[in-house]
């Protein structure tokens, strides 16, 4: 069952994953001088260090992350934004890039509002704050939010980005990745069916090797595909 | 109805060359089937065929927990509802929870609770949903067993998953995982679930009585029977995530795909799912 070629090996919860002098990472957990997996994941060890990178689960916000949220509700002086995550994230009215006079949110977010922010902090009762000082964060309007596992983030963005970098060049369009595994994209409408496309497969086979090159030929297929017969 | 007294006198649970009633051996199991991850919506799932129990498991979260004050600052809820559908007994069963039911929800809830990592995840609650479809005795272990692959399924962290299985005493002999009429007419029936990796027992309830030496005895069966369980989740999980693989440019496969039956049955020839007693 295992061991397919492309197809990194899988660890369940409880297996053996490292012996004594290995440290455990995230994913995993340590009893008696053993390290063992604590989810269902892929096995990484790096410079003494096993990680399990667990192929499901939820979002759990740590400071700095990026992600996308939708407005939910609004007090007078904070909205409070759904980050897919099992915690409630208010964002204060001092944290946006708007002045809002108290008990005016309603003008600038309203509830059902995609934004664009950042994680201000999470304290050891992982209370969140956002923020939307960072330059990049803003008020997403237009395009498409779509939702993947965030466990399969990091893939879709890939080293330093370049999967994202790819997918946003081979088909033109906006792409914000969020931690929390919502993405939002803007292009052409044939465009954005694309780039969703080439994300769903990157999220199915995110334990494969060879990933870049088969998101390159399925962009370059449909892209062809949509062009040929079409009337331009 | 027939008069039950009657039956016990003539049914003859193990025959005479050391068969139960469905021809298996005293320390052996029913057929098992497992399936990870059959559930769209929910977070993480598994289905189970354990003879002639049909369950359904699903896990949802870490969550918000709701309502607020059940909220742990501490850590996580481990919350189970274990429910069998009217239609999964022969006498229709009235739907709800009973006495029993949420007996069962909080020995299981508890069972996984010390598996489960609940620190990672302070003021949240994990959510184990084991519906019974079809029951054949052996239910709990059953969904306990099949909620355990649905959780590890869903990504929650936690310290091994937990196999579960029952052991018993039908005409005087100590017998691993009783069916239906075992348990019925049978003389004790001693459900435990271990964490297979380290061997502690996570949970044990009897009904009837064993003598010492028996449920020493009752007790090794189980754990025994635990590890090969234990085995055939870990392939489910395996097969689950084998399958994202070769099916890899559907964009979104249709409704969950019945996947082969594969070598999924464990060391029993079984001649029928559901046994020689038939529902």
């Amino acid at each position: 069952m295992q061991g397919t070629e492309g197809l990194r090996p899988i660890v369940i919860p409880g297996e053996a994953v490292g012996g004594p002098g290995l440290k455990p990472g995230p994913g995993t957990y340590s009893e008696s001088g053993q390290v063992f997996a604590a989810q269902l994941g892929i096995r990484t060890e790096r410079d003494g260090l096993v990680t399990v990178i667990p192929l499901n689960g939820r979002y759990l916000p740590e400071r700095g992350d990026a992600v996308i949220g939708e407005v939910v509700d609004l007090g007078p002086s904070h909205w409070l934004v759904d980050i897919n995550s099992p915690y409630p994230a208010p964002l204060h009215a001092t944290e946006s890039p708007w002045r809002v006079e108290f008990g005016d949110t309603a003008r600038y977010l309203k509830a059902g509002d995609v934004i664009m922010c950042h994680v201000l902090s999470v304290d050891e009762i992982k209370r969140v704050q956002l923020t939307m000082s960072e330059r990049e964060a803003r008020r997403l309007t237009g395009g498409m939010v779509m939702e993947i596992s965030p466990t399969k983030v990091p893939r879709v963005i890939g080293k330093q980005g370049s999967m994202v970098s790819l997918i946003k060049e081979l088909t033109h369009c906006q792409i914000y990745v969020g931690q929390n595994g919502r993405i939002w994209l803007d292009g052409t409408d044939r465009d954005t069916a694309i780039a969703a496309r080439a994300i769903r497969l990157i999220e199915e086979r995110a334990q494969a090797f060879g990933l870049t090159e088969a998101v390159r030929e399925l962009i370059e297929r449909a892209r062809q595909e949509t062009r040929g017969p079409g009337p331009s | 109805m027939e008069d039950i007294e009657h039956i016990q006198k003539e049914m003859k649970l193990i025959d005479g060359k050391g068969r139960r009633l469905d021809g298996r051996k005293p320390d052996e199991l029913r057929p098992v089937r497992i399936e990870a991850g059959v559930l769209r919506r929910a977070d993480g799932s598994a289905y189970m065929e354990w003879g002639g129990n049909k369950v359904l498991a699903a896990v949802y979260g870490p969550r918000e927990a709701h309502p607020r004050h059940l909220q742990d600052p501490a850590r996580a809820l481990v919350q189970c509802r274990y429910n069998m559908a009217p239609f999964s007994v022969t006498d229709r069963k009235r739907p709800g929870p009973d006495r029993r039911s949420v007996e069962i929800s909080k020995v299981i809830s508890e069972a996984f609770s010390s598996v489960v990592f609940k620190e990672q995840f302070p003021r949240t609650s994990v959510d184990i949903f084991i519906e019974v479809l079809q029951a054949d005795a052996g239910t709990r272990c059953a969904g306990l067993t099949a909620a355990s692959v649905a959780l590890a399924d869903a990504g929650v962290p936690m310290r091994d998953l937990v196999a579960s299985c029952a052991s018993g005493k039908i005409d005087g002999v100590v017998c691993l995982d009783l069916n239906k009429d075992e348990d019925n007419f049978g003389d004790a029936d001693c459900p435990m679930a271990v964490i297979p990796r380290t061997g502690e027992i996570v949970l044990l309830q009897m009904d009837g009585h064993l003598t010492y030496d028996e449920f020493q005895k009752a007790m090794s069966l189980s754990l025994g029977a635990a590890q090969r369980l234990y085995e055939l989740q870990r392939d489910a999980l395996r097969r689950r995530y084998a399958v994202t693989l070769q099916d890899i440019l559907k964009e979104s496969p249709p409704a969950p795909m019945v996947a082969g039956p594969a070598e999924s049955e464990p060391e029993l020839p079984a001649e029928d799912d559901f046994g020689s007693e038939g529902i």
